[in-house]
């Protein structure tokens, strides 16, 4: 900056990255610290308790398997969506209905953890049971809030894509958004289930 | 783009008259907002304020109705403190500082006409607006307010049955929370807008350090809040529903709240430092008319603080159980931390040197800003070496340690910000005399304050006692003297506060009408009128230096704005 004198400086190009994508960047950077707090209160609370109580003997087994296979319908949701953005261009309509495929994956995910919470709560594996039962609840729950909000999203996006009035980086920040939803169920599966 | 983008949300090409409420209540332009937050942050500060007066007159005249307040009970005191060191954070010193400030600073300061999400903008406002009631609602509830100090600790937080206030403890979370996400999308808009809404030519490097602040403490905030979030919604379940996240009879560790709370609670104090940081670097440069020393330096040596001040939270639990040989490592990282702290210190200084000074009143606050900090910083040591902390814990030292911290932050930077950009905001001068009284009479109160809590607590003076009759060793008269100067010391300080308000209030109408450039400044916000209509520039500038080319050589004014082309 020093002696810059008067000489003429270039006009204002194209941002290097588009503003809807830095605000998701930043939400998307909060949400992973916010479920970082989660799943390391989860793991320190695990670590601390004495050998054989954690989970706490009481507690029934969590449904690894089937919620293993669940999250195989979020995986490929995530697969879908990333699928759509490639081919948005090139073929609009199924890229379009790749979308709509993603939403009913993980439409079908969410309603398999609505029967699963159900069922676990009929055993009376609750959140005031245990401090374990608490955590599961909560950082599975906030998951799966999340992933409705995500499908509420992508499904408003969908259907401004259809009419042809979604800006690019605006469906960019939306995907990104999904990415996030997808790729943390793996860590909470990790650290929670198994 | 982002240009573009803020020009469809409202177009002001053609400024249309609002009427009173879209205008005041309803507006997406960022000066209204600031000035939104600014009001409310104030209004706060007002209570904060008076909830101080009370508490340090039962500290100094036990048990004796209080002027104004009547009779403070253990619990009414507890409330008070807590909910003292609550507002003064984060409704005075965030509200202020960062969304004040940084709505008005960052539209001005990288020559755009708004903010990139104007409405959600003003979404934050609102937001903001409602945690402020629900706080303040907090106090009228059954049991009152909560009582558990700023930090809420469980379990005196998590169970009614031990803190004996069933509402006030989740209210005050509920507004902690709203709170939050205010300054969540606030933040958004600031980091954003920096990056892509800049004049033409104006470089990331050619940013003004207060612009670059007020970004970094946004994203040390996003960085840091979503631990404490998770914290917030695992302790309001705790109390609303009776979970055990923090309840070892059930699992649950009270410790992980002090983690998750000070993992955001550290670096929030460097959340609200920077941005006066930023403003102290601004004045300086203008009132000494030298271009900041080492610009880069600064800047990397705020990044670098910002990442260090992720890795000293468990200082604040060196007596909680934790690990001694962790206290060894944290111990470290803290010493650590005050080596950027103290170069930023010293750059300040180089700064000055050899400059053109004029005491104008920001340039009062700015220095007061460096000398008191510096006292907060250097009493930091002993509080961060684990061995003498296990002395200092929780006596008046910390609490006089970092009010020295706080107090150049929220109060200092609050009025040096206020009184430099006041032309700007207003268009009109407030006036220097009174101004002049007034900064003498707060700096020397705030010290008559402060200087007696740091001898009491290196007494052994404990600081969670709201009546010391019953601690003879503590109740010597030695030991109230300081305690009574400390609050005359504090009744001066605050009887002179209404001479600003006069001074901020008043000269909005009746003020000096001030040009477009009064200090004779580089940046950009005063190279359009004062105060700057709606889209603030006409035409747009372009930017062709950096912020700080003071008193070039070879040129006939001392100072040579960025959008100048010659």
């Amino acid at each position: 900056m020093a002696a810059a004198g008067a000489i003429p400086r270039p006009v204002r190009g194209a941002p290097i990255i588009e503003s809807e994508v830095v605000a998701m960047v930043i939400v998307v950077f909060c949400e992973v610290m916010f479920f970082a707090g989660f799943l390391s209160g989860f793991s320190l609370i695990g670590a601390r308790a004495p050998a054989g109580w954690w989970p706490p003997p009481g507690d029934p087994a969590l449904p690894v398997a089937a919620t293993g296979g669940a999250s195989l319908a979020l995986l490929i949701s995530g697969v879908a969506v990333f699928w759509a953005g490639r081919r948005l261009d090139a073929d609009r309509a199924g890229a379009l209905r790749l979308l709509w495929g993603a939403v009913a994956f993980a439409t079908a995910f969410l309603a398999y953890q609505v029967f699963e919470f159900v069922r676990l709560v009929s055993i009376g594996f609750t959140m005031v049971s245990s401090a374990h039962g608490g955590f599961f609840y909560t950082i599975v729950g906030a998951h799966a809030l999340h992933a409705v909000i995500a499908v509420a999203v992508l499904s408003w996006a969908v259907r401004r894509l259809s009419a042809g009035d979604l800006r690019p980086p605006a469906f960019t920040a939306v995907r990104m958004y999904w990415y996030f939803v997808v790729g943390l169920w793996p860590a909470i599966y990790t650290v929670v289930y198994l | 783009m982002a240009q573009s983008h803020a020009h469809d949300d409202h177009a002001h090409g053609d400024h249309h008259e609002e009427g009173w409420f879209l205008k005041y209540f309803w507006s997406t332009d960022h000066k209204m907002i600031a000035k939104q937050y600014l009001l409310t942050g104030m209004a706060l500060g007002v209570i904060g304020a008076y909830f101080a007066y009370v508490f340090r007159m039962q500290l100094a005249f036990p048990n004796k109705p209080v002027p104004g307040y009547g009779l403070v009970t253990g619990s009414d005191y507890n409330a008070l403190v807590t909910n003292h060191g609550a507002i003064m954070i984060f409704w005075v010193a965030m509200p202020v500082l960062i969304a004040a400030f940084g709505n008005f600073l960052i539209p001005l300061m990288v020559g755009c006409d708004d903010m990139v999400f104007p409405r959600l903008n003003r979404l934050s406002y609102q937001i903001f607006l409602i945690s402020a009631i629900v706080l303040v609602s907090s106090f009228f509830v059954e049991g009152g307010a909560f009582g558990g100090a700023w930090t809420a600790y469980p379990p005196l937080s998590a169970k009614a049955e031990y803190n004996l206030t069933p509402l006030g403890p989740t209210l005050w979370l509920a507004a902690v929370a709203l709170e939050f996400v205010a300054f969540l999308l606030g933040g958004i808009n600031f980091v954003t807008t920096a990056m892509n809404s800049r004049a033409p030519g104006m470089r990331a490097l050619d940013l003004p350090m207060a612009v670059w602040m007020i970004v970094i403490a946004s994203i040390l905030f996003m960085c840091s809040v979503g631990p404490l979030i998770a914290g917030a919604v695992m302790l309001m379940f705790d109390q609303t529903i009776g979970t055990g996240f923090f309840d070892p009879d059930r699992g649950g560790d009270p410790v992980l709240w002090q983690h998750l709370f000070w993992f955001f609670g550290h670096p929030e104090v460097y959340v609200v430092l920077l941005p006066p940081l930023g403003f102290v670097a601004e004045i300086i440069t203008t009132f000494s008319r030298k271009r900041l020393f080492a610009y880069k330096t600064v800047l990397y040596t705020t990044i670098g603080t910002g990442i260090l001040s992720f890795f000293v939270w468990a200082h604040h639990q060196f007596i909680a159980g934790v690990d001694p040989r962790m206290s060894n490592v944290f111990s470290v990282t803290t010493v650590l931390i005050s080596i950027p702290i103290a170069e930023l210190c010293f750059v300040y200084i180089a700064t000055l040197y050899a400059g053109s000074i004029s005491f104008r009143v920001p340039m009062l606050w700015a220095l007061a800003f460096i000398a008191e900090f510096l006292v907060g910083g250097v009493t930091g040591i002993f509080l961060g070496a684990s061995g003498a902390d296990i002395y200092f814990h929780d006596t008046y030292f910390v609490v006089a340690h970092f009010h020295y911290t706080f107090f150049p932050i929220a109060i200092i930077g609050t009025f040096a910000g206020v009184t430099y950009w006041y032309p700007k905001m207003f268009g009109r001068h407030m006036d220097e005399t009174l101004g002049k009284i007034h900064f003498w009479v707060t700096i020397a109160g705030f010290n008559g304050i402060f200087i007696p809590l740091f001898i009491l607590g290196a007494a052994g003076d404990h600081r969670r006692i709201f009546d010391y009759s019953n601690f003879p060793e503590l109740a010597s008269p030695e030991l109230q003297a300081m305690r009574v100067f400390a609050t005359v010391s504090l009744l001066v300080m605050l009887a002179v506060q209404p001479l600003f308000a006069w001074n901020f209030f008043r000269n909005m109408w009746k003020g000096k009408v001030a040009e477009a450039n009064p200090w004779n400044a580089n940046t950009l916000e005063w190279q359009c009128p004062s105060p700057p209509p709606h889209g603030n520039f006409n035409p747009m500038p372009e930017v062709y230096r950096g912020p700080y080319e003071y008193s070039q050589p070879g040129r006939a004014d001392d100072f040579w704005p960025q959008n100048s082309p010659t």
